[in-house]
């Protein structure tokens, strides 16, 4: 079965929601975006976004791990009804992503996938490409982060 | 002491070098771990049998390896005020284990902000290069940075 099979074009799919704890937001930063608004809470008050807030990459990262842990979830269900999971790979890459709302220590977002659309691969037969819109919003509704992902398929024998 | 850089600094044509950074096996598998655990991110066997050809960094550790690369290359030294976006990004070859990644930014255009008086925004395309050359990851995306000296600003 193919993605687009089992998500239609259009359909939001929420994948579930992650707290961003002052812990967590910090560990991130310190690794890899340690600019004062992602590991400050104090100095983040003299900057345009006027608290503590996560690395946008985290925001991003965060999509990606409840996509995946849905992701399982759907897998194993289809599997024990008999059918086969499409098979997915990787990216080769995203557009227009947004960070349209800091993620303030203690928000919680909730990620959602809609399939925009999915084409054969020409260099790749039996691979096609994925195109989705990725959302995010915090627990007041608002969205904080949309970007238009990509992710390879390949062809799966049916059983 | 060091140069430091606000938004006059940055004319188009500028590059600004990135920082070097050696990509680890237990970093890919303690990012992936936590975010993206697909088997080409926490494996080398895995890895191998997939098209990334062997273990493998996820993109969304690449990039956040790139951002990391970016503050310590120039970022850390500038008025930034973050971003509100990536306009496009492709992660064009797998970075995988023992990799050892640099790179450049440079600015495409530059532009004052009506809506928030002394910053001003600036396009950047992002290249991010393996230890044989080859481009990794590629993006464009704009950088909210505040000007050194507001009132004397041309618009």
């Amino acid at each position: 079965m193919r993605l687009i099979e089992l998500s239609p074009p259009g359909a939001k799919i929420v994948t579930g929601t992650l707290t961003f704890t002052p812990e967590d937001i910090i560990r991130f930063a310190e690794k890899f975006d340690p600019q004062p608004f992602h590991v400050d809470a104090e100095a983040a008050k003299d900057y345009v976004f006027g608290g503590l807030c996560a690395s946008g990459w985290h925001t991003c990262a965060g999509w990606m791990k409840m996509f995946l842990a849905y992701w399982q979830t759907e897998v194993e269900r289809l599997e024990s009804e008999g059918k086969t999971a499409p098979k997915l790979g990787p990216s080769p890459g995203f557009r227009k992503l947004q960070w349209l709302k800091p993620v303030y220590a203690g928000d919680s977002i909730t990620y959602a996938v809609t399939m925009l659309d999915a084409r054969p691969l020409a260099s790749r037969p039996g691979t096609w490409i994925n195109t989705t819109l990725n959302e995010g919003v915090n627990q007041n509704g608002e969205p904080v982060m949309r970007y238009e992902g990509s992710v390879l398929e390949f062809e799966v024998e049916q059983p | 002491m060091e140069e430091s850089y606000a938004f006059e600094d940055f004319e188009a044509g500028r590059s600004f070098p990135l920082a070097t950074r050696i990509v680890t096996a237990a970093e890919i598998v303690e990012f992936a771990s936590e975010f993206d655990p697909q088997p080409m991110h926490l494996t080398e066997q895995a890895g191998k049998e997939s098209i990334l050809g062997g273990l493998s960094a996820s993109g969304w550790h690449t990039a956040s390896l790139f951002m990391r690369m970016m503050f310590d290359g120039w970022l850390s030294r500038s008025s930034s005020e973050g971003s509100p976006g990536i306009d496009v990004m492709e992660w064009k070859k797998p970075v995988l284990a023992g990799d050892t990644l640099s790179g450049r930014s440079i600015v495409l255009e530059t532009r004052l902000l009506r809506t928030r008086p002394g910053i001003g925004l600036i396009r950047f395309r992002h290249e991010v290069e393996n230890q044989r050359g080859e481009l990794v990851m590629r993006g464009e995306n704009p950088i909210m940075m505040r000007l050194r000296t507001p009132q004397g600003a041309k618009l």
